[in-house]
């Protein structure tokens, strides 16, 4: 268990050592940050209480999707591209003899990366929409801790299906298909475009029941405290129902592409 | 007259007596030759990455729509939107189609065009920049076309389609004047964000980390563009004309053309204004960029 | 002989920010290069070397164009290369060691098809110089292949010709050995030789593999900080290194440690002895001395090794 702690550490750094990148990237979530929200506020004008959300919810929720839209790697910039590239060089054979768990290697990568971008490209952008915006911010201490819960179960679902994504390349010639397939579901279904509960009708449900709403739209009704008690519960079982499915997938997979592996002798 | 160095292309074996006689008494000849090896150096360098690309056939198409279902993406936000309203800052569908598919066109341009320039910071880390200079080609041109990407072509379809259909749907009288005002507004559009993609990169020269900046301006922009102006707060929108001058690309052109008040109180004629600005803008990159290059051969990181 | 490359007190300063403390940052400069001066006559071959960081690519990148310098008067071929970087192009061939300009999805004739048209290669001309180098490089099998299938050898090979199609009067070449098989550091010598004796091309390379420089290059720049301190022959190197070359002796017996005035014995096994003497002096006089005097079945000389020696006069300047 040390030996992840101190990758996830690693990783942490690693990150933390590219300042002007974060820098940089933090204007970049600011200026989208502004653009979305004032489009949000026109829609809210129009229709007020859209979604079940007020204007200032609905800002808040753009604000939370550009502080997550990094830690969750929605737009790519994951663990995922380093692991294909070791699938398609055939680096990952040396990976497979490791002592370390495939998975657990690469999800404490992934999770130090995300709590990086959390901190480094989550805080700022986030304080600067609650200085500009009338943001609905949590009143008590108990959901911030809650809403921090449901963004680690939406990392670790974030990671899984990311996780399966990369692994595909032991099948497939060509990794990054699959990759920008997954991307595309989801930028569409995480509620990144607009929030979930505006998507209509059927189309509305099946996106609230995909694993994608654990990322950014269940952590987002959380924090504006629309889940509290025994729809916090169902919040958390979903995640961690869709985490473990496919986390669990994900050791299947990995089952399968290592005795491939062994079977072409490395 | 020091040079304008990273443009200054003169065909070989003439005495360096007579070319700075040359470059003082013909300067305008100068720069016309400069341009136009540029441009036969990016026709040559794209041509060579669109073969690089065709050799990945199946990768290409995945690319292609892709990158069509992605930019794609934001309009059907917009059409969700439409869902449950009938008007977004006082402006119809077809009308804001109309706004969004002339930036998405224009920004599909540059990008396909100059998007290369982004990468500019990981060719100074990596020092492969070097290697472009010791080129008889303008360094600019080479970097633009930089692993041009045809797959961009997806973005430029999915502007054009929605552009056709806010053709079709806005009420628009369709005199002369605002059916010459597409045309203009396209090419002078792409010109635009095709200088603040130049000039993005030439910031790259200093801060080799900051693509990101870049993407905040040109994808910020592009997105910005594609609602209307009466959405944003007025200090955005002086920002966007006065500062980054943004909003010649599609807003004011486009509003003259739907006969629709722009937010803050400008004469008439800014509408007709956007090719002036490109030309400007373009002037002013050119300059950023030169700069950067000079910096970069004077500090060499 | 008329000066091709000429410097003449050139310097390259850079400025340099590190961290100091979490905001502050301190400025500094290195000098790069410092007050360098030579000349190198057109058709000569000469080594560039020194150890790293020791101003060598910088003063390449000077001589390319690539980098302005700080200081200092530069011209090759009479081209102030920072000013008009562009016409020097057409003029240079330069091979970055570890930088493939290949195409490297394409198949190798593409590159060169690229470079006809970019450096506007007479197609005469161009036919006849890629026959060349498809001939000398042995690049005939490979000029349908891709590029990323080609092993490092066949790559640097290839990027060799690419470098050569416009007829450059003169070659840099960084590294060109690096991380090669020993045939194709063979080709690659053989060639480059052929085209300095046959072309005339001005060559200049910098390398840790002084192989390269003892087979290919009668003059051997050495440079350390920026400065020059040694420029002259390959032998004249070993003076100044103070270094000795090796007899050994395999006299018809055991016999005590061999005493005379030329040389002095450093090892004894069995009937063989190791004579050291200055790498400058003729072994000819040694040799014969040796033999009026002592039993000897043979004899064979090693050269030193020339990396102890440039080891050896960095301490020595270093000392001082």
């Amino acid at each position: 268990m040390r030996l992840y702690g101190v990758v996830m550490v690693g990783w942490f750094r690693r990150y933390a050592t590219y300042r002007m990148a974060t820098a940089a990237g933090v204007f970049t979530n600011t200026a989208f940050g502004f653009i979305m929200a004032y489009t949000y506020t026109a829609l809210w004008d129009e229709r007020p209480q859209l979604g079940g959300y007020d204007v200032s919810q609905a800002v808040t929720y753009v604000w939370l999707g550009q502080a997550l839209l990094m830690a969750c790697a929605l737009m790519g910039g994951g663990f995922e591209d380093e692991l294909i590239e070791r699938i398609r060089t055939g680096d990952i054979a040396t990976d497979l003899y490791r002592p370390a768990d495939l998975q657990l290697w690469w999800l404490a990568c992934d999770l130090g990366r995300a709590f990086f971008h959390l901190v480094g490209r989550g805080v700022i952008p986030m304080a600067i929409g609650a200085f500009a915006f009338d943001l609905t911010l949590p009143g008590s201490a108990l959901t911030w801790i809650a809403f921090l819960v449901c963004v680690v179960l939406g990392l670790l679902v974030s990671f899984a299906i990311r996780f399966l994504v990369a692994l595909s390349a032991f099948w497939l010639m060509d990794g990054s298909g699959m990759a920008q397939i997954s991307w595309l579901a989801g930028m569409f279904f995480s509620g990144m475009l607009l929030p979930l509960t505006v998507f209509p009708g059927t189309l509305g449900e099946v996106a609230r029941a995909l694993p994608w709403s654990s990322v950014l739209q269940i952590p987002a009704d959380v924090f504006l405290g629309k889940r509290t008690g025994w729809a916090l519960a169902e919040a958390y079982a979903f995640q961690a129902g869709w985490a473990l499915a496919l986390l669990g997938a994900g050791r299947l997979l990995q089952t399968a592409a290592t005795r491939r592996v062994v079977l072409q002798g490395g | 007259m020091p040079s304008p160095e990273p443009l200054a292309v003169e065909p070989a074996g003439r005495s360096t007596a007579t070319r700075s006689v040359e470059l003082d008494a013909f300067p305008t000849r100068t720069r016309l030759s400069t341009l136009t090896d540029g441009l036969r150096a990016y026709g040559m360098i794209a041509a060579m990455w669109i073969r690089s690309t065709m050799t990945y056939r199946a990768s290409f198409v995945m690319t292609t729509v892709t990158s069509f279902v992605v930019t794609a993406f934001d309009f059907i936000a917009i059409l969700l939107m439409f869902t449950h309203v009938d008007a977004l800052g006082g402006y119809q569908l077809g009308e804001i189609a109309f706004l969004y598919g002339a930036a998405a066109t224009s920004f599909g341009l540059a990008d396909l065009l100059v998007g290369s320039t982004e990468r500019l910071g990981r060719r100074v880390r990596d020092g492969t920049l070097d290697t472009l200079l010791v080129r008889p080609a303008p360094v600019l041109a080479q970097v633009a076309a930089d692993r041009f990407a045809l797959r961009r072509l997806g973005r430029i379809t999915q502007g054009l389609l929605v552009l056709g259909y806010g053709l079709g749907t806005v009420h628009v009288e369709w005199t002369l004047l605002n059916l010459l005002m597409v045309p203009m507004m396209l090419v002078s559009g792409a010109l635009i964000f095709a200088a603040v993609f130049v000039a993005g990169g030439s910031f790259q020269f200093w801060a080799q980390d900051a693509a990101e900046v870049q993407n905040a301006i040109t994808y910020g922009g592009n997105t910005l563009l594609q609602y209307p102006p009466t959405v944003f707060a007025k200090d955005l929108v002086r920002g966007v004309t006065f500062v980054v001058p943004l909003a010649f690309v599609n807003w004011l052109p486009a509003l003259a053309v739907l006969d629709r008040p722009y937010p803050l109180d400008l004469p008439h004629w800014f509408a007709y204004l956007p090719p002036v600005v490109a030309v400007l803008c373009c002037w002013l990159a050119l300059l950023a960029w030169r700069a950067g290059l000079r910096s970069y051969r004077s500090t060499g990181s | 002989m008329e000066a091709f490359i000429e410097l003449d007190g050139v310097e390259k300063v850079f400025d340099v920010r590190r961290r100091a403390g979490l905001l502050r940052r301190e400025k500094s400069q290195v000098r790069a290069v410092d007050g360098l001066s030579f000349t190198v006559a057109r058709g000569e071959m000469v080594g560039y070397i020194g150890p790293n960081g020791a101003g060598k690519s910088t003063t390449i990148k000077m001589l390319t164009g690539i980098l302005t310098p700080s200081g200092g008067r530069l011209r090759v071929a009479g081209i102030d290369p920072a000013r008009e970087r562009t016409r020097l192009a057409r003029r240079i061939g330069v091979v970055f060691g570890q930088r493939t300009t290949l195409w490297w999805d394409l198949p190798l004739k593409d590159s060169y098809r690229l470079m006809h048209r970019m450096y506007r290669i007479p197609d005469q001309r161009f036919r006849e110089n890629l026959e060349r180098c498809v001939e000398l490089l042995d690049l005939g099998e490979l000029l349908e292949v891709p590029v990323r299938q080609l092993s490092l050898g066949q790559r640097m090979r290839g990027d060799i010709a690419a470098a050569l199609l416009h007829d450059p009067e003169v070659l840099y070449l960084d590294e060109p050995t690096i991380g090669l098989d020993v045939i194709s550091k063979a080709k690659v010598r053989d060639f480059l030789r052929d085209l300095n004796a046959d072309r005339g091309t001005t060559v200049l390379l910098t390398t840790h593999d002084l192989t390269d420089i003892e087979q290919l290059c009668r003059r051997v720049m050495v440079i350390d900080h920026g400065r020059l301190m040694y420029d002259g022959a390959l032998a004249g190197l070993h003076e100044v290194g103070e270094s000795e070359r090796t007899l050994i002796v395999d006299l018809e017996r055991e016999l005590p440690p061999v005493v005379i005035d030329l040389a002095r014995t450093v090892r004894v096994e069995g009937p063989r002895q190791w004579l050291a003497f200055p790498a400058s002096q003729s072994a000819a006089p040694l040799v014969s001395a040796l033999a009026a005097r002592y039993p000897v079945m043979d004899l064979s000389l090693r050269e030193p090794d020339i990396e102890a020696v440039i080891a050896k006069m960095y301490a020595g300047r270093s000392g001082q």
